[in-house]
């Protein structure tokens, strides 16, 4: 099956799921402007890294298994390591934000834990 | 066993990610999964890492739902605060969790877990008190993010990874 003869529920379903997760991406990246702190603003772009790429994800894998006619679960495997790298990232942008705020005695500075 | 398999759980994870990515499997497939998860391992040995034992398969499949669904309904929490579809005052603040959890595996899916979750920031955490720092982005007093953490997330991990 070729992606021109998919049935149309399933084009719709796509659609849906794809358009919903680059929502919840936009919104992310909405954040970054609207919301005032660093510490806020860290927030945000997680919404794109967890139900934006799962939703999109889905989409991905509905439309794939849909045109080869079986279940393709590949996707899954970019939502897996994605969750599982993330949180380094962040991880590391906060605690360089804390001992910053900590060191130049910052007000928004987080206390010792 | 340990000869051969020192890592089984990595082992099975790099079988079947060599499935996954090269579906449908075909014999030739098969056969180089098995190679990939009987070798790979072995290069890990010189970085010697802990062997992770998981119990309570139960709780752990209790686990990853409590999480599917706290993912969704943070991201719907967060979408609104952003977009500004939320009416009242809302406070942001740090939170000290006290964590009895000092397991390193537990603590790294704690890690995933709350960063999986938007609204929770892990900042930074203590090893030598056990205290956790966290940023939220909806702060509420007492110890509501307190009990939360601990009750949903820190007790399962604990009886995982016991």
């Amino acid at each position: 099956m070729t992606g021109a003869d998919l049935p149309l529920w399933a084009a719709w379903l796509v659609v849906a799921l794809v358009l919903a997760g680059a929502g919840f991406s936009l919104t992310g990246a909405l954040g970054l402007v609207r919301l005032k702190t660093f510490y806020e603003r860290v927030h945000a772009p997680t919404l794109g890294a967890t139900l934006g790429t799962a939703l999109i994800l889905c989409g991905s894998m509905l439309l794939l298994s849909a045109i080869e006619g079986r279940l393709v679960l590949r996707d899954a495997l970019i939502g897996l390591f994605l969750t599982v790298t993330t949180p380094v990232t962040l991880l590391v942008l906060a605690r360089a934000a804390a001992h910053r705020d900590r060191h130049e005695g910052h007000s928004g500075a987080p206390p010792k834990p | 066993m340990n000869r051969v398999l020192p890592y089984p759980v990595l082992s099975v994870a790099l079988a079947a990610t060599w499935l996954l990515l090269n579906a449908p499997p075909t014999p030739g497939h098969v056969l180089l999964a098995l190679a990939v998860g009987l070798a790979v391992p072995h290069a890990m040995r010189p970085l010697s890492p802990r062997a992770v034992r998981v119990r309570a398969p139960f709780a752990l499949a209790r686990l990853t739902v409590i999480v599917l669904v706290d993912m969704v309904r943070s991201n719907l929490d967060v979408a609104r605060i952003i977009l500004g579809l939320r009416r009242g005052e809302r406070r942001t603040g740090f939170v000290t969790i006290p964590l009895d959890l000092r397991e390193p595996f537990g603590l790294t899916v704690l890690a995933i877990i709350l960063t999986a979750t938007p609204g929770t920031l892990w900042v930074q955490y203590d090893s030598d008190t056990g205290h956790l720092l966290l940023h939220v982005l909806d702060y509420t007093d007492g110890d509501e993010w307190v009990r939360r953490v601990k009750d949903r997330y820190e007790r399962p991990l604990m009886e995982i990874f016991a």
